[in-house]
């Protein structure tokens, strides 16, 4: 007999993620708006009773006459199936039991499906807490299918579930051979309301109104003056933070970088295996590593704001003013995540159901700030910009928010021109449950941090590893090279460096920008790398101090200015591609990019020139 | 009345839904609103007071005046 597959279903923020990754142990991502869960996952079960099952988890929906994109991809999964696999076998449907009497329909739309089903209703606990009292024997007895109580907090909540699971699942997998037939998914909706609503009245015995801190606390953080200079604050407090606290970390892994270096150096014998670890990998790999501390940083906050549910008031806030622009309050979601990383970001606008505000989002996401370009912006403004402080704040830190904020201006800018030419059309809805204020739980953060990080080291240690290999190769050989342009490298580089010296760019750029295509934080490497190989021995005090000797102040901030704009990372026009499905959209993206870019380097180098920085 | 004339700390019942758009009905209903069902105006947006945040029943729900207008209310006591 094979493994029972059972999908987990139920709306956004009902708590889907966290019960997910309680029973399977897998790393879903978790987080408070609508439908972040964009793929489904799919993590093994094994129940007291001896049955392995595998759990699927699908993105959160409240009924199936979906519309957006990954609604859509649930209910298709649900009903026919995907990839010619077959339906599930059943499904665990989810609800927050605080909002049972508002969300009860999706469980009578689920059992419409007319598979067999628990009913899941989660976290329990804290809704008692509120003051809420519900009869689940009663409810059982009116939905006619088991319904079972989970709690957020302990584990010990879910014993139940599994007990429910071993006893009620035995027959699932006969019972869906005999009707793996398309289900209908023909409902009326205000049929099924009703029902509901006659449901909850019986099944509900005492209603408080609502959860009292997240109305204390929206007061301030919904307030019409208040909530966006919270907002504000917020941002940029993130931002301060994950460039000072980041300091000590980052000194701490460049000394661990270097000491490795010359540990390496001593003990192996010199040539070229001696120059290909010290000279290539350690000087390359190192000086990507050391961002590490920054990139956990960013996540830790972006994560928070998720987990918390401030993510869905903070589109709240942003609603009007993406308006005018012409996108949409959900694009924030979207927009916010791809300050870590745009791919997540251009998946996330899968919630976003009208296709011309979606496109208008992908399209923009890779001005936002990307935690691959902290490594290169922390890089030259740690070499060319004084650590001075103006007012209460430093120098330093000031550029970095400039640099954010050239990139959200840009990214308005062009939403604005896209929206009046081609993805011109009706403006759409907004309709956004706001989640209660929760604390994060502690196992879901944890794991959806490490996820994130450990794509970052996986990054350094796949992608950045090779080209650190072949870039050094390139740039050492042939041997009877005595300067960096007579290598291989130099050689294809200086056809490039035509190209951008007129932005000011100089041959160890052009050589850098080329394996710095498959991601930003590569050029950091190569930068690392090239100067390593033509520092030769005498290159201790590290990159910083290289590009110091090596780089005019106009090529340095022109540098800058071309990472705000350049698409130079394969994943994400990958994953721009699987999105629009559209080669011409990625070339658009592509092409309006490096023309951006372009002209922003060219600018900068000139007026910096000019100006006689 | 419908509800984007609701004023805030106004508690009011749905009565029905108003629309020549069956989709945004469709959506409406399957966030979860449905007649009988208690709403109240909670916040105003920053700018241009919009999009409006509600109670429905225990569940907290942003609109826009556009979508508010879609819904039919009855004011209570």
């Amino acid at each position: 007999m094979s493994r029972l597959r059972i999908a987990l279903v139920g709306a956004p923020n009902s708590g889907k993620s966290t019960l997910f990754n309680g029973l399977t142990g897998g790393r879903a991502k978790v987080a408070n708006y609508s439908g972040v869960t964009v793929e489904t996952r799919t993590g093994q079960l094994q129940t007291p009773g001896g049955a392995g099952i595998d759990l699927i988890d699908l993105p959160g929906i409240y009924g199936l006459k979906a519309r957006s994109t990954d609604e859509r991809i649930a209910i298709d999964l649900l009903c026919n199936g995907r990839d010619g696999e077959a339906p599930p076998d059943g499904m665990l449907v989810l609800i927050d039991a605080a909002h049972l009497r508002t969300h009860l329909h999706t469980v009578l739309q689920m059992r419409a499906i007319g598979r067999p089903m628990i009913v899941v209703l989660n976290m329990i606990d804290l809704a008692e807490r509120d003051g809420l009292k519900i009869d689940v024997e009663r409810l059982q007895t009116e939905l006619g299918v088991p319904v079972v109580t989970s709690r957020a907090t302990r584990a010990t909540g879910r014993a139940d579930l599994l007990a429910c699971i071993d006893r009620e699942t035995a027959g699932w997998q006969a019972r869906s051979a005999a009707d793996s037939t398309v289900c209908t998914i023909d409902t009326d909706l205000s049929a099924m309301q009703r029902e509901a609503r006659g449901i909850a009245d019986k099944a509900i015995l005492f209603e408080p109104v609502m959860n009292r801190l997240t109305r204390q606390i929206d007061q301030f953080v919904l307030h019409p003056v208040a909530g966006p200079i919270i907002l504000a604050a917020l941002l940029f407090f993130m931002f301060q933070a994950v460039y000072s606290w980041s300091g000590p970390f980052m000194d701490a892994l460049e000394a661990g970088a270097a000491g490795l270096g010359q540990l390496a150096g001593q003990w192996l014998p010199a040539g070229w295996f001696h120059d290909l670890i010290v000279d290539g990998i350690i000087a390359g790999v190192g000086s990507v590593v050391v961002f590490l501390p920054q990139i956990v940083i960013l996540f830790l906050f972006i994560l928070a704001l998720e987990a918390s549910g401030y993510m869905a008031r903070a589109a709240v806030l942003m609603d009007e003013l993406m308006l005018r622009v012409g996108l949409n309050g959900r694009a924030f979601i979207p927009l916010l995540s791809s300050f870590a990383c745009a791919i997540p970001g251009i998946m996330s606008a899968r919630t976003i159901d009208n296709e011309r505000d979606r496109l208008t989002t992908i399209m923009v996401a890779p001005l936002m700030t990307c935690s691959a370009r902290l490594p290169v912006y922390t890089l030259i403004i740690g070499a060319f910009i004084p650590p001075d402080t103006v007012g209460v704040f430093n120098l330093q830190g000031i550029v970095m928010f400039g640099l954010y904020l050239t990139g959200v201006v840009s990214a308005v800018t062009v939403a604005f021109i896209l929206k009046r030419t081609v993805t011109k059309g009706s403006n759409q809805v907004l309709i956004m449950e706001l989640p209660t204020y929760k604390l994060p739980n502690p196992r879901d953060f944890l794991l959806s941090l490490w996820g994130h990080v450990s794509a970052f080291l996986k990054r350094a240690g796949t992608i950045i590893l090779t080209t650190s290999i072949i870039l050094w190769f390139l740039a050492s050989y042939p041997a009877s090279a005595t300067s960096l342009r007579e290598s291989y490298a130099g050689m294809i580089g200086s056809v490039l460096e035509k190209l951008l010296a007129p932005i000011g760019f100089n041959l160890e750029i052009a050589i850098a920008l080329v394996p710095g295509m498959a991601a930003r934080e590569v050029a950091v490497g190569a930068l690392g790398t090239v100067y390593a190989i033509q520092g030769g021995e005498e290159n201790v005090e590290g990159l910083a101090a290289a590009l110091q000797g090596a780089w005019s102040l106009p090529t340095a901030l022109a540098f800058l200015a071309w990472y705000v704009f350049a698409p130079q990372c394969f994943a994400t026009l990958a994953t721009a591609r699987r999105e629009t499905n559209s080669w011409a959209w990625t070339g658009f993206m592509f092409a309006y990019l490096m023309t951006l870019a372009y002209i922003a380097a060219g600018a900068t180098f000139h007026i910096a020139s000019w100006v006689g920085l | 009345m419908t509800l984007d004339q609701l004023e805030k700390g106004r508690i009011c019942r749905v009565t029905g839904f108003s629309s020549g758009c069956e989709d945004l009905v469709i959506k409406l209903r399957e966030i979860g609103f449905a007649e009988s069902d208690e709403v109240e105006l909670m916040h105003r947006g920053p700018l241009g007071a919009q999009p409006l945040c509600f109670r429905l029943n225990r569940t907290l729900i942003a609109l826009r005046s556009d979508e508010a207008r879609a819904i039919q209310v009855d004011a209570q006591e």
